[in-house]
């Protein structure tokens, strides 16, 4: 593959520590900091190198203090610097809820508007192998149901690039939503400098049929389910809303009135989830121009089990989509005994 | 204005302000919490006295006293309590989330312990941007049970930020006894162990508190270290609302009469009028009491927000 500047490919893990060092070095008031993002591993490799260029006060390692991180970001976040508190895992930051809800979400609003918080908050979510129920959730609905917090789940490593470095020039606090399978996933990123407007989602793949509405990962499945779908000519349109909260309901509704099928796939839980907010708001928008009914895949509803046996049984995934997609449209289902689909076991592998 | 003037004038505000808060709330046109500061005046003057201009504070729900005596002001003060719209916050906050930024006020909260962390966080800041402050957090007695004050305290200690962490202790949270709630005989005990300098008063003098912060601040300055104060005081009040409740079983007014004898605001009268100062005690009392007459007439004549502010401000 041709490595010239317009057609540059690195990995999503790569594009996070970018992002991460062209801010850093652009605005001083930058700075990182959580559990381990300072040690030999730095957090998937997305923060190493950071404190040695930029110093220990720019990228340091705190005490395991969720809660009390979290209010010390609002703090140095009201006085002049912009941080980027990190979690290894979307479940810690779950310690630091009291602060995010009741002080960070609030502080602008009760100034009445003068106090921006302008903090990032990193957090890797994933799947497989054997997390278990402690190291598997995404919970963007609970964040999204917080009015004054955005919430970014990229996809590709170009979209984690803008994205990221939109989010830190951003002035309202921000749940930026990593998951661990696209770290390796490669990518045609620029290497200058480069913002994606938070609140824009995007048509991942144009399509005429069905709209798949995708979150994260659900997005690399739905790409497998629409090449899949495709040998059928069932032609599969799929919005990475990239944003969940502020969400682009135009690129979601514009894609449905064209289509007239709606499957919403969703990284999350289905029970008061993202994916029921977009059925909700697709059926006030599109009624009457609905072919069927709104359909949700997501999250079994149980917690996440730890062997693999049946974690495969908990994650939804192409199958699930192209079943989804096949019943909407009234077709048999597709014989896809000879396919390979994403798993541990295939290193993950995706598309970018 | 002398020093000791200067701090009745702020002492008077705070118990003034407070009084008329108690005869103004059965009106219902006060419709917000609210936790009042009788007994714990001589607390949040000494300190905010002492650190003045150059502080950024945080503090409690309990934060009337350190709102009076850091903006001396009366207007945005009664708007904010009367949910007006040129109340500090245009209504917004109420009572439990006063703040002045432009006055060093930065954060107070509902939820206890709360702004502990946030201090840590603008300490933090104060030393990455070279902003030369002086950074103060007040928490009560009932913060050492959380489990942020630990983090954050720790927190303080690991990057050596000088700060000063204040427990203004009365004992109670919200009703329940110290001995019911703690396991250690006296938070500085534990305390001293830590990375930090630790001081412990009774006192209800103002004069004594206001040398105590300023060699606090002193001191955190001189050994890049947090200071802990730990400092006591008698809630006069019930713990939220404008009424006493001696009358509730959990404690008795014997206890109240023992601290009214070192009431912070009669302590600080008597050494005026013993330096021959009453009349310009009596002059700083007539002129609080204008302020505050002036500044509730203002607040209750003022026009709520408009029903399109509910929207405003959420994001930046």
């Amino acid at each position: 593959m041709s490595e010239s500047k317009e057609s540059r490919t690195i990995t999503f893990q790569e594009a996070i520590a970018e992002a991460l060092n062209q801010e850093m070095a652009r605005d001083e008031s930058v700075f990182v900091y959580g559990l381990d993002v300072a040690d030999h591993k730095g957090i998937y490799g997305t923060t190493l190198g950071l404190a040695k260029k930029f110093g220990g006060t720019r990228c340091f390692s705190t005490p395991l203090s969720e809660e009390a991180m979290m209010g010390f970001g609002l703090g140095a976040a009201t006085n002049g610097l912009r941080p980027i508190n990190v979690h290894i895992r979307v479940d810690f930051l779950l310690l630091a809820m009291n602060q995010l809800i009741n002080m960070v979400a609030t502080h602008r609003y009760g100034s009445n508007g003068k106090t921006a918080v302008p903090l990032v908050i990193r957090a890797a979510i994933g799947r497989g192998w054997g997390q278990g129920y402690q190291h598997s959730k995404t919970l963007q609905s609970i964040f999204a149901h917080i009015p004054g917090l955005k919430v970014v789940m990229p996809t590709t490593p170009y979209d984690v690039k803008g994205l990221l470095i939109a989010s830190i020039r951003d002035n309202n606090p921000v749940i930026f939503i990593e998951h661990r399978w696209l770290y390796f996933q490669k990518g045609i990123v620029p290497e200058e400098s480069y913002e994606v407007p938070l609140g824009s989602g995007k048509i991942a793949k144009e399509g005429a049929d069905i709209t798949v509405v995708a979150t994260s990962w659900m997005n690399v499945e739905a790409l497998k389910a629409q090449e899949i779908l495709s040998r059928r000519n069932v032609s599969i349109e799929i919005v990475d809303v990239r944003t969940v909260a502020p969400l682009d309901k135009d690129v979601i509704i514009k894609s449905v009135l064209k289509t007239g099928h709606c499957v919403v796939a969703d990284y999350d839980w289905i029970n008061c989830g993202f994916s029921s907010e977009v059925a909700a708001m697709v059926s006030e928008e599109c009624f009457g121009r609905l072919k069927s009914p709104v359909t949700r895949i997501g999250f079994a509803p149980t917690p996440c089990p730890t062997t693999r046996a049946l974690e495969d049984e908990f994650y939804p995934g192409a199958v699930d989509i192209i079943r989804a997609v096949e019943k909407k449209l009234g077709l048999s289902a597709t014989d896809i005994s000879g396919d390979d689909f994403y798993s541990y076991e295939n290193k993950f592998r995706g598309p970018f | 204005m002398t020093l000791s003037l200067a701090l009745y004038q702020k002492l008077y505000l705070v118990r003034w302000a407070t009084e008329a808060i108690r005869k103004e709330y059965p009106n219902d046109q006060i419709k917000t919490p609210v936790h009042l500061s009788l007994g714990e005046e001589a607390i949040a003057v000494g300190v905010c006295h002492a650190i003045g201009k150059n502080g950024l504070f945080y503090g409690t729900y309990r934060n009337h006293g350190l709102y009076l005596s850091l903006t001396l002001e009366t207007d945005k003060f009664f708007a904010e309590l009367y949910g007006k719209r040129t109340g500090a916050s245009g209504g917004k906050a109420g009572s439990m989330h006063l703040t002045a930024p432009e006055s060093g006020l930065m954060g107070t909260s509902a939820v206890v312990g709360t702004t502990i962390p946030m201090a840590v966080g603008a300490a933090f800041a104060n030393r990455v941007r070279r902003t030369d402050k002086a950074i103060v957090v007040f928490f009560g007695d009932g913060a050492l049970d959380e489990g942020v004050f630990w983090e954050s305290f720790n927190t303080a200690c690991v990057l050596k930020l000088p700060m000063i962490f204040i427990c203004e202790d009365n004992g109670l949270a919200p009703h329940t006894l110290k001995v019911d709630r703690q396991g250690y005989p006296a938070i500085h005990k534990v305390l001293e162990r830590f990375n930090c300098l630790t001081f412990r008063n009774e006192t209800t003098d103002v004069e004594e508190i206001h040398s105590l912060a300023l060699k606090a601040g002193l001191l955190a300055r001189e050994q890049q270290l947090p200071v802990f104060l730990h400092l006591h005081y008698y809630r006069y009040l019930e713990h939220v609302g404008v009424n006493e409740d001696f009358d509730q079983g959990y404690r008795t007014r014997d206890e109240f009469e023992k601290w009214y004898k070192v009431d912070p605001i009669n302590l600080q009268r008597k050494r005026l009028v013993e330096m021959n100062l009453e009349k310009e005690v009596s002059d700083v009392e007539n002129q609080v009491r204008e302020q505050v007459d002036r500044s509730i007439a203002l607040a209750k004549a003022a026009p709520f927000p408009d029903k399109a502010d509910l929207f405003k401000g959420v994001w930046s």
